[in-house]
């Protein structure tokens, strides 16, 4: 079942938390999800839905509570190009462009 | 994503109004793009705009380059739709695939023994005739519409419907001879061959499915390759 993201990012607002949005904005070789889908974030670390079926979660998990902390959007590179996108793990060979922005 | 933004694009999907969010990946800024006007502070000349209301149209997301940095174009279209005629065995595991799919499925049979089953909640259930269901239901370009009956009371009508909108992918179960005798009764209605071309028969792409789950997998694989690799 499709979950949306959006939805319980909205529904987490009204409730009072603290929400970040990731999207992936781009993609090249073969990422594991489509451009378009997002991982909401709460001040927490509480998240739900996906940017990359596991690999980069950890990272762009951080740079949500950074986003929430600053307010200020962040648009960040995975690939394996990236020397820390290896350490992270986006071993699948693809390349990812996620924005993340705070919400509300 | 201010508050405002939030609001209106929410309002916008719950409304299923087709709406796309731009946002510039430098500076965050954002606007929706309406087929019919914009909200929102992100500044974007008419062109851009323009180009913004054609990706809307055509239901993909991406980046665009502007004078300011990149702007992220998401689409935010109400879900593809699957039509499905005759709630017989396979239509529970079709439409259920459908729904996982990520279509907004309904159900059409006028048999109401058959579609008031408790099998079925996951998705709409229509227990109008097929040319009354879809007349009510406008198959547009993102549609899809499959017949299961066999019975040319109820799939003839249903088919007739489909052909004469713009659905992307219209399939009808039966085997080849069944196939060739709805054809020509379509055709007594007044379809051309290349308009009853468009329908898919024997439906669903050949894996040898035998069972009806396998019969909605090769069904469902069809209808995506038919939207994503027209």
């Amino acid at each position: 079942m499709t979950e949306d993201v959006l939805d319980q990012a909205e529904a987490w607002r009204r409730e009072g938390r603290k929400v970040a949005l990731a999207t992936v904005v781009t993609t090249w070789g073969s990422s594991p999800r489509p451009v378009g889908s997002q991982l909401a974030v709460d001040g927490e670390g509480k998240f739900l839905g996906s940017v990359s079926g596991g690999c980069i979660e950890g990272a762009v998990i951080k740079e949500a509570l950074a986003a929430i902390g600053d307010g200020k959007p962040r648009l960040l590179d995975f690939g394996v190009t990236n020397e820390q996108a290896w350490e992270v793990g986006l071993a699948c060979g693809g390349k990812v462009q996620v924005f993340v922005e705070k919400l509300g | 994503m201010d508050s405002a933004i939030l609001a209106a694009l929410q309002e916008a999907r719950r409304a299923k109004r087709p709406v796309a969010l731009a946002t510039n990946l430098r500076s965050g800024a954002q606007k929706l793009i309406f087929k019919d006007g914009t909200e929102g502070p992100l500044c974007l000349d008419v062109d851009m705009i323009i180009g913004m209301q054609d990706m809307l149209a055509r239901d993909e997301s991406g980046t665009l380059q502007t004078g300011a940095g990149p702007v992220f174009v998401q689409v935010h279209n109400p879900p593809p739709r699957l039509i499905v005629v005759g709630a017989v065995h396979i239509a529970d595991p079709l439409a259920r695939m459908g729904v996982m799919a990520g279509y907004g499925v309904t159900l059409i049979d006028p048999r109401r023994a058959f579609a008031t089953s408790q099998r079925f909640e996951e998705y709409a259930v229509s227990t109008d005739w097929p040319d009354d269901a879809m007349a009510e239901l406008k198959p547009d370009t993102r549609s899809a519409i499959v017949t299961l009956t066999h019975d040319p009371k109820i799939d003839d009508p249903a088919l007739d419907a489909a052909l004469k909108s713009p659905a992307f992918y219209i399939g009808a179960l039966g085997s080849r001879k069944t196939h060739a005798a709805r054809l020509a009764r379509l055709k007594e209605l007044g379809h051309d061959d290349a308009t009853l071309a468009r329908i898919r028969g024997p439906v669903g792409l050949d894996i040898g499915a035998l069972s009806p789950a396998e019969i909605a997998v090769s069904i469902v694989a069809q209808i995506v390759q038919a939207r994503r690799k027209p």
